[in-house]
């Protein structure tokens, strides 16, 4: 097992919020190796034996715990794909914090893809909440494809919480949810690329179960010369109802192309798509300037409000 | 005191507000009304610094601040509330106040401001400022940020644009109350309402980009009482 050092920790901090050991459960991992672990009685972590990753097995009926599985990467050049699957058993209600910080100082490119799937249980609630970060001065790279898939039993909920904000290059994020009857999934994802950093994220959700929901709302601002694209499908099998929404304020050069999608296979299906690209409003800046924010102040203000 | 001299303002051409000069002493309650078109709205913006004059000079206290920027214009103590309430994706009634007040003002002193313009705050505190509050209810969360400011000069541009005849009466004891209770302060409204003008120290009426009359208001409204320039609620905003 390694020991962190300041780099790393201030990475978690970044992705995880965590300033020290969490209480509950988890996994940490730095450059490709496990850097700390703790089980309880109630969530169990095994290692995977054939791939990289681990096996996150939560009981039936466990209740306001945790797993927190940050992974930190600050070797430049080093690049990993994971595996990280998610056994949620049934009546449960749990809080699972992921996300990755990738630091690079030097000239390769750094990469870690994680597949992240969630088989979550009858009746289960389930927050997820996933950050990316990039820092470092190096020239390589700080890549990130994340693929999410989660597959939800009967009247199961997910809330997913999705953020990059800052310093990933590059990141492809899949996102995949199948729900069954009276399942419910909420997802919020927010992200802001700079620079010359390119970001394409994808969710696909199918809805087969009768009251089954989606409400998947993306907020994105693309900055300086990054371009976004922005794949947002929600199909509904069954008496469902689906709501995506794809909000995005673009900057300078930044370039954005939203492509949402919906498909109704059931007559009672009832799916909504709202989308909307522009600048900031002059108004905007106006008010907050009439308040006594200069022009920067007040375009911090409603970026940091926007994707808040 | 708030001096405009010799003001114009075109577009395109069209004179808006032509050599337009007019004095507001400090503390005053002054409301300026006219017909739609002769440049109420573009003088309470050019007081604010939103629209910049072609021509004429803009003192506070003796200061010149024609040039200033709407920002150093809010600094100096100009507050500004508009007539379409800006809506904002993400921040909330808190967040804005809290930029308004220019400190990070806790949850009590939020709430004050929002139960001065007749707002349960624990209702409101967490809303986002966006279509989800009613006209009436983004009015008076307008005039709460002007009144987080504690400005010495306020200007309200047509509060009464786009309410219901309910929320209208709730925003005309809101300023009857400003007018009883904040005498320190400067303020002009630009409306055409009755009760507004019923409240004022001071009557402008704005014609063609030029001042027609000013006076008190019992020299000015009983000419103005039941014609277009003084509706009753109900005339204006059904």
């Amino acid at each position: 097992m390694v020991k962190l050092d300041e780099i790393q920790k201030r990475l978690m901090q970044e992705v995880a919020d965590l300033h020290s050991v969490p209480e509950g459960a988890y996994n940490f991992r730095a450059n490709g190796e496990l850097a700390g672990r703790q089980t309880t009685e109630n969530i169990d972590i095994v290692s995977k034996s054939d791939v990289s990753g681990i096996d996150i097995r939560i009981k039936d009926g466990t209740r306001n715990e945790s797993v927190h599985i940050p992974v930190v990467l600050s070797a430049s050049g080093h690049k990993e794909t994971v595996y990280n699957d998610f056994y949620v058993g049934e009546n449960c209600d749990v809080l699972i914090v992921a996300g990755c910080g990738i630091d690079n100082c030097g000239t390769g490119d750094s990469e870690h893809d994680g597949v992240h799937r969630f088989f979550v249980g009858k009746g289960s609630k389930v927050k997820y909440v996933e950050k990316h970060y990039g820092s470092g001065e190096g020239t390589g790279k700080r890549i990130l494809n994340p693929v999410t898939e989660v597959y939800m039993e009967e009247n199961s909920t997910v809330e997913m919480e999705m953020v990059q904000i800052k310093g990933v290059d590059s990141t492809k994020r899949e996102t995949k949810a199948e729900l069954k009857a009276g399942a419910r999934l909420v997802v919020r994802e927010r992200l802001m690329t700079h620079g010359e950093q390119f970001a394409h994220s994808v969710y696909n959700v199918t809805l087969d179960g009768d009251g089954s929901s989606a409400d998947v709302v993306s907020r994105s601002v693309a900055r300086d010369k990054s371009y976004q694209k922005l794949d947002l499908c929600v199909l509904g099998n069954a008496a469902c109802t689906g709501h995506t929404e794809c909000d995005s304020i673009i900057m300078d050069e930044g370039r954005i192309l939203a492509l949402p999608a919906l498909e109704a296979n059931n007559v009672d299906a009832q799916l909504v798509h709202e989308a909307a690209i522009g600048k900031i409003a002059g108004e905007q800046l106006i008010k907050l300037m009439t308040l006594g924010l200069t022009e920067a102040e007040a375009e911090e203000q409603i970026i940091n409000g926007f994707l808040k | 005191m708030l001096e405009l001299k010799n003001i114009s303002f075109a577009v395109e051409g069209a004179e808006i507000i032509d050599d337009l000069s007019l004095t507001v002493p400090d503390g005053r309650f002054v409301v300026i009304t006219g017909p739609n078109g002769g440049g109420k709205s573009t003088i309470a913006k050019i007081i604010a610094g939103i629209e910049k004059p072609s021509s004429g000079k803009i003192l506070l206290n003796g200061e010149d601040i024609t040039d200033m920027s709407i920002t150093d214009r809010a600094k100096s103590g100009i507050a500004f509330a508009f007539q379409q309430p800006v809506r904002f994706k993400g921040l909330n009634v808190f967040d804005l106040l809290r930029i308004a007040a220019g400190k990070r003002i806790n949850v009590s002193e939020a709430c004050e401001y929002l139960a001065e313009v007749g707002l349960c705050a624990k209702d409101y505190i967490d809303r986002e400022v966006t279509a989800s509050l009613s006209g009436g209810e983004l009015k008076r969360i307008e005039i709460a940020t002007v009144l987080a400011r504690k400005a010495s000069l306020c200007v309200f541009d047509e509060p009464e644009a786009g309410i219901d005849l309910w929320s209208f009466r709730n925003l005309t004891r809101i300023f009857e109350n400003m007018r009883t209770e904040q005498t320190d302060r400067t303020i002009i409204i630009i409306s055409h309402q009755e009760r507004i003008l019923n409240i004022a120290d001071e009557i402008v009426v704005l014609a063609d980009g030029k001042v027609k009359e000013q006076g008190t208001r019992d020299e000015i409204y009983p000419r103005l009482a039941g014609s277009e320039l003084a509706a009753e609620p109900c005339r204006k905003l059904v």
